[in-house]
């Protein structure tokens, strides 16, 4: 039970995109592709989960002072790792994410799930709540791509869905749509249920 | 590829800005851009920490990590030196110009965690920059980056006594502000083009 409860807290209830608007700049950069936006949740879930892991593991050991800097250097281990294992076996998807995959480091959320969880918890909480912080994020990720590849390019994960008929919607590809499909998501999530029913 | 770092220049403000082609920086440029002040200070020492560890980090790529054959640890030296420049910005200003202190310092630590200067300086790897191109690089982002953040504030700021749908109040407003002055900035798309 606590279990399932820390997931879906920080899944769903505490979700850092929507809820805390957090780590938005990648959520905003690769969302032109679902398998993109794929395989940048999967290594947000693994840097989350084992960087919560690990900083829980030696919070009682770091001083308090330089705490940042170790955490960052954590966190840029394990994205280090994510990043080489794409340029191994996926090097044409490393190559589309280019900079991105880098820039997990800086993403706040994992920053920001550091300080808010794995500081204060076991070891083994704080992995779980990394993933759940990761699953919500990418739960964002797909449904921004989902819009933005059917309208933009026709095709889910790369499948033509739509006919020859389709028109593509350039803008989708483009850099604004980004901001506007992210604003409304936000909108839909936020509007308070008695103006929805 | 010879670019003329001018040319890059002006394509880093114009037509691939680092926040509203590349998405990056967007975390302060949402939560500090209420007022137009606090984000003249904050696009102002964005700006100086990105030309200079653009610089910094192209000499340190360059001749440290290429000869060594440890490029796959630029992600944690770039952000080392990030974090250290930013540090001994700080140092430096509070010691010698304190009013400068007052109206900058406050946002120095802030910007260790900007993304925009990590990309910044990951794009300049990428792109194979020249030193010159990579300081053009790096100073044409971070005015770019002004730029967009006082456009933001300053609109923000008139918005701020009109009615907006509850849901869409604070982030998501902020997101359709920035939505439409990018799509403003892609009639810049044509004059210059970098990749």
């Amino acid at each position: 039970m606590k279990i399932k409860e820390i997931f879906v807290t920080s899944a769903f209830t505490e979700n850092s995109v929507w809820r805390q608007i957090l780590g938005i700049c990648s959520a905003l950069a690769v969302t032109n592709l679902m398998m993109n936006s794929l395989v940048m949740g999967l290594g947000v879930i693994f840097t989350l989960a084992l960087s919560g892991f690990t900083i829980s593991l030696i919070r009682n050991y770091i001083p308090k002072r330089i705490r940042m800097m170790v955490q960052t250097l954590i966190i840029a281990s394990y994205v280090i790792i994510v990043d080489l294992f794409l340029k191994a076996f996926y090097p044409e998807i490393s190559r589309a994410l280019g900079p991105y995959v880098g820039l997990i480091i800086t993403n706040c959320i994992i920053m920001g799930r550091a300080e808010a969880f794995a500081g204060k918890n076991s070891p083994f909480d704080s992995m779980i709540d990394g993933i759940g912080a990761g699953v919500g994020y990418t739960i964002v990720l797909l449904v921004i791509a989902f819009v933005r590849e059917i309208f933009g390019f026709g095709t889910l994960f790369g499948f033509q869905v739509m006919g020859d008929w389709w028109t593509k919607w350039s803008i989708m590809v483009m850099a604004p749509s980004a901001f506007f499909m992210l604003a409304i998501l936000i909108w839909i999530i936020n509007t308070p249920k008695k103006q929805v029913g | 590829m010879e670019l003329n770092p001018l040319i890059i220049f002006i394509a880093a403000i114009f037509t691939s800005n680092i926040l509203l082609t590349n998405f990056l920086g967007m975390c302060s440029f949402l939560s500090v851009s209420k007022e137009v002040e606090s984000s003249l200070g904050l696009g102002m020492a964005v700006v100086f920490v990105m030309t200079i560890t653009s610089a910094i980090n192209y000499a340190v790529y360059h001749f440290v990590l290429v000869p060594l054959d440890i490029i796959y640890l630029q992600y944690i030296i770039f952000i080392i030196v990030i974090a250290a420049f930013v540090q001994l910005t700080e140092m430096v200003v509070e010691r010698f110009s304190p009013i400068l202190y007052y109206s900058l310092g406050i946002f120095l630590p802030l910007i260790t965690v900007n993304c925009a200067i990590l990309g910044v300086s990951l794009f300049m790897v990428i792109r194979n920059y020249t030193f010159l191109q990579s300081i053009a690089y790096g100073a044409g982002s971070g005015l770019g980056w002004l730029l967009a953040i006082l456009a933001l504030a300053g609109i923000r700021q008139k918005v701020k006594e009109k009615y907006v749908p509850s849901g869409l109040a604070g982030a998501g407003l902020s997101l359709i502000i920035t939505g439409i002055m990018a799509l403003a900035f892609v009639g810049f798309s044509g004059i210059v083009v970098i990749q």
